[in-house]
């Protein structure tokens, strides 16, 4: 329901705004305009996009991501203290991370739904310190290649698409970082 | 020098991962298919939300409103050194991907991909996730009613996101 009401009040206030202005002919070409570009974005976005899905299959099957995940328990273990002693829990989490971190969002929505159900069952139907901070740092992102801008620039004649790669880095590190210490703090004025 | 560095990252990743998995005796070349296979499994799943939502953000660019709405946001964007032709993607971002998406893909198209406004708006896309879409999946997998303080701390983490966005292009390109 939250896509019909953005839609529409996209579609309506577009409306108003050429009715006020009077470029409903602009926006009426814009409209068409609009659905074939979409198709010319899909496909200019396409070959970059599928590349790099490859590349990080790759990873995943030379075993990086769990080389990762074992890098990152002891850091994981201090940011979940409740769930510390909790292995299954735990090791969800860390294969969680570093799926997202490489980028591969098919592999780190079932890791990191696996990990929330586990962490929900001491605590039904309320979400506790844990689960606030696995969903927080999840709705954070911390992809290491962030392919999909990537080749949305391309597609819009960007010769280096990947320059934008140590801002990205900058602006998600800070981010993940005012998400934990968001929640860290929130924990502590937020009864359970 | 970034520019240098940078162009150095997609030859040596795609090299790179290449030696280090097939030393590992990985089946490199099946990997690489089957990966992009997957890749357009994704993408025909964004295509037809594209499709759709692209007409929708050309139609509000073409109608003046999302200028209008940058006007209006300008002041408030400005002190914080948010470039408000962005503010349409801010507004978008949290709630859903593919519009997110859109949005950005037209300021890309509009103000050219290596203007400060384009690049403002790639690593803003690159350094957020589509907030409520995630938080709605998580707690209803985890059969969570009581969410807590979840919502206003990953609201935070967005905030940051496209200020220090702005920061970052900033400092990484114009300084």
């Amino acid at each position: 329901m939250a896509m019909t009401v953005l839609w529409a009040g996209m579609a309506a206030a577009a409306v108003l705004c050429a009715l006020a202005t009077g470029r409903m002919p602009e926006v009426s070409a814009a409209a068409v305009e609009g659905a074939g570009a979409a198709v010319e974005l899909a496909l200019s976005m396409a070959g970059m996009l599928c590349l790099w899905m490859g590349v990080m299959e790759v990873m995943r099957r030379a075993g990086l991501a769990e080389k990762l995940s074992r890098l990152l328990r002891p850091a994981l273990r201090r940011l979940y203290p409740a769930f510390a002693g909790d292995r299954a829990v735990m090791d969800s989490i860390a294969a969680n991370v570093s799926a997202n971190l490489l980028g591969l969002g098919n592999a780190a929505t079932p890791l990191g739904l696996r990990a929330a159900q586990a962490m929900a069952r001491r605590t039904p139907g309320v979400a506790s310190d844990g689960l606030c901070m696995l969903v927080v740092c999840n709705t954070a992102s911390i992809q290491l290649i962030p392919t999909t801008v990537a080749s949305v620039r391309a597609a819009a004649g960007c010769q280096t698409p990947f320059d934008i790669l140590p801002a990205v880095w900058l602006a998600s590190t800070l981010s993940v970082a005012a998400g934990i210490v968001a929640a860290k703090l929130l924990a502590r004025v937020w009864p359970a | 020098m970034t520019g240098q560095l940078t162009a150095l990252v997609v030859p040596l990743l795609l090299a790179g991962v290449a030696l280090y998995a097939a030393a590992r005796r990985v089946d490199v070349y099946d990997g690489l298919v089957c990966g992009a296979r997957d890749g357009f499994d994704v993408l025909l799943r964004v295509v037809p939300a594209l499709i759709v939502l692209l007409p929708a953000v050309y139609m509000l660019r073409a109608s003046g409103a999302l200028e209008l709405l940058a006007g209006a946001l300008a002041p408030a964007l400005e002190r914080l050194g948010v470039p408000p032709e962005t503010a349409g993607l801010l507004l978008v971002r949290p709630v859903s991907g593919s519009a997110a998406l859109g949005v950005g893909a037209e300021l890309m198209e509009a103000y050219g991909p290596d203007s400060p406004v384009g690049r403002t708006a790639a690593v803003m896309l690159g350094s957020t996730e589509t907030t409520f879409y995630t938080i709605a999946v998580y707690f209803s997998a985890a059969g969570v009613v009581r969410t807590r303080y979840a919502v206003p701390a990953a609201l935070c983490a967005d905030l940051a996101a496209f200020l220090a966005a702005a920061w970052a292009v900033q400092v990484v390109f114009y300084s």
